[in-house]
């Protein structure tokens, strides 16, 4: 019972008490450890003499107590070595810092705002991004993480060791970045949140197809910064997309977990007060007047959020903002996204001519499956045969197989 | 903290830019050299001459051997450096971000060691 709650404390709390160590300790790794020693010291501690009342205030005051005896251990096991920290430590509490015994003192928001532009800094490999975000923002453990991205726990240890070092051996900046560099910065961490929904929401490997403890994290992770940065319509939008693809979770699967497309899904399912919020972030995004992928994206997905009925679905509204996201965003996943849209009001033999073979090396799964589908739409019994046949030959997700298998059932040859 | 900014670039680039190319470039690194400068991070720097002109040298078991360089044939070649001295990475790749043949080659950012003052 106490370890749940204490589970769900760490987990809320981890992302600001972290932002609070960071920035007083200005090390990265000593602010882990020093986490670590506090959330030891409350099970030993919380049982005993019951939940404190801000326990958030507790494990910050505690893991800073414990960073100074881990500091005086190094300095005396290195007596060359400056204590430089316990220096850092005296000079900050000077400033007014929230010292032992304090009341809780929430950290300023941009403390947190700081950690995720460092988890997310653009000279960390996008998987220690990834790692680093949900270990250090989103407080899951080691073990947790690498069972989410299916790594062995000991890579994904070394993963965030590395990076940890990286942050500290060439400096990367505990800071939020400021004028151009902002937006540029901050597409990499929506790009970090996202993509960790999505490896929860299209789990790319073997496995359940929805991973709701990513999908929430990410989401949670997106809250917190459209929260801190109201005025950035791209982080507005990116939760607004996540909201509009969340409300369709418990449509997209069916009770023995296969996945159901899009068109065939049981709307009465879909989470109507997600979509709410969803449209309401997308148009106060949209306001902004910045548009961006993200935005775009709520946009299409709004569209069909407000069709009760797949046949009702306004296509021409879509493909249009298909054709705008193109432009932002011209990659050959969108362009094939497009050509589905337009092959939608235009009927399936345009799409068919549109489909572009360079594709089938970029992203052949995505190909296959979609021709085979105008191919199925055409009645050309055969050839959608054999395009299942090749897109079930490049896949490695159980649930996609799953879905070919029962297309190719359906198919009248 | 220093950081030492490597800067890889098909050097035939070089060899086969006009004289008013040339000429730009090298106001480009004037550039650079001032704005580093300006903001008290400027630590040094080259131009080196062509990969060609290398020279590479080993000592095994007390000898001495060398051969004509360089030390890898790669696509892109080491043509010149900066050293910068700054608070942070941010502020080292700013600088870099400067330099000319970042639109046609690769900055590589290494920070340099620190021996004092600092524990592991």
């Amino acid at each position: 019972m106490l370890n749940r709650a204490l589970d769900r404390i760490v987990r809320e709390e981890s992302g600001r008490v972290m932002a609070a160590l960071i920035g007083a300790l200005g090390d990265f790794e000593l602010a882990e450890d020093a986490f670590q020693d506090a959330v030891q010291a409350a099970l030993e501690h919380w049982p005993r003499d019951g939940l404190p009342r801000a326990p958030g205030a507790w494990l910050t005051t505690t893991a800073r107590r414990k960073a100074i005896d881990r500091t005086r251990r190094s300095a005396v096991a290195r007596a060359k070595a400056p204590a430089f920290r316990d220096e850092l430590l005296v000079e900050r509490e000077g400033e007014g810092r929230p010292d032992e015994g304090d009341p809780w003192n929430e950290p300023l928001p941009d403390e947190r705002l700081r950690l995720v532009f460092t988890c997310c800094h653009p000279a960390l490999s996008m998987e220690a991004r990834v790692a680093l975000t949900l270990r250090t923002l989103g407080g899951l453990t080691t073990g947790e993480i690498a069972r989410a991205f299916l790594v062995p726990e000991a890579t994904m240890a070394q993963r965030l060791v590395r990076a940890k070092r990286k942050i500290k051996g060439a400096r990367i900046p505990y800071r939020v970045p400021t004028g151009h560099e902002l937006r540029e910065r901050l597409d990499g961490v929506l790009a970090v949140i996202y993509l960790v929904f999505n490896e929860g929401y299209f789990a790319s490997s073997t496995g359940p197809l929805i991973r709701r403890d990513l999908t929430a994290e990410a989401l949670r992770l997106a809250r917190i910064l459209a929260q801190l940065l109201p005025d950035e319509p791209e982080a507005l939008g990116l939760l607004a997309l996540m909201l509009f693809h969340d409300s369709r979770a418990a449509a997209r699967t069916t009770d023995g977990g296969q996945l159901v497309p899009l068109d065939e899904q049981d709307r009465s399912l879909w989470d109507q007060e997600e979509i709410t919020r969803a449209s309401a972030l997308t148009e106060r995004a949209l306001r902004m007047k910045s548009v961006g992928p993200y935005q775009l994206q709520a946009a299409i997905a709004g569209v069909h959020a407000a069709s009760s009925r797949a046949a009702d679905t306004d296509w021409v509204e879509i493909a249009l903002l298909y054709d705008l996201l193109y432009r932002t965003d011209p990659t050959d996943m969108v362009a094939l996204n497009r050509v589905v849209a337009w092959a939608n009001v235009k009927g399936p033999q345009v799409g068919l001519e549109r489909l572009e073979a360079r594709w089938i090396e970029s992203m052949p799964e995505a190909y296959h499956l979609t021709r085979a589908d105008f191919l199925r739409r055409l009645e050309r019994w055969h050839e959608a045969d054999a395009a299942y046949a090749a897109a079930a030959a490049v896949t490695d997700r159980d649930h996609v197989l799953d879905f070919i298998a029962r297309r190719r059932a359906s198919l009248q040859t | 903290m220093k950081y030492l900014c490597l800067i890889y670039d098909n050097e035939k680039n070089w060899m086969d830019a006009s004289p008013e190319e040339q000429g730009k470039i090298f106001a480009a690194h004037q550039a650079v050299y001032e704005e580093a400068t300006k903001r008290g991070q400027m630590a040094g720097g080259e131009g080196l001459q062509p990969s060609h002109n290398s020279t590479v040298l080993r000592v095994r078991d007390g000898k001495t051997v060398t051969t004509d360089g360089p030390f890898m044939e790669l696509k892109e070649q080491l043509g010149g450096f900066y050293m910068f001295d700054c608070e942070n990475l941010d502020q080292a790749m700013e600088l870099a971000a400067l330099i000319p043949e970042a639109k046609s080659g690769t900055i590589e950012i290494r920070p340099c060691m620190v021996y004092e003052g600092m524990d592991g």
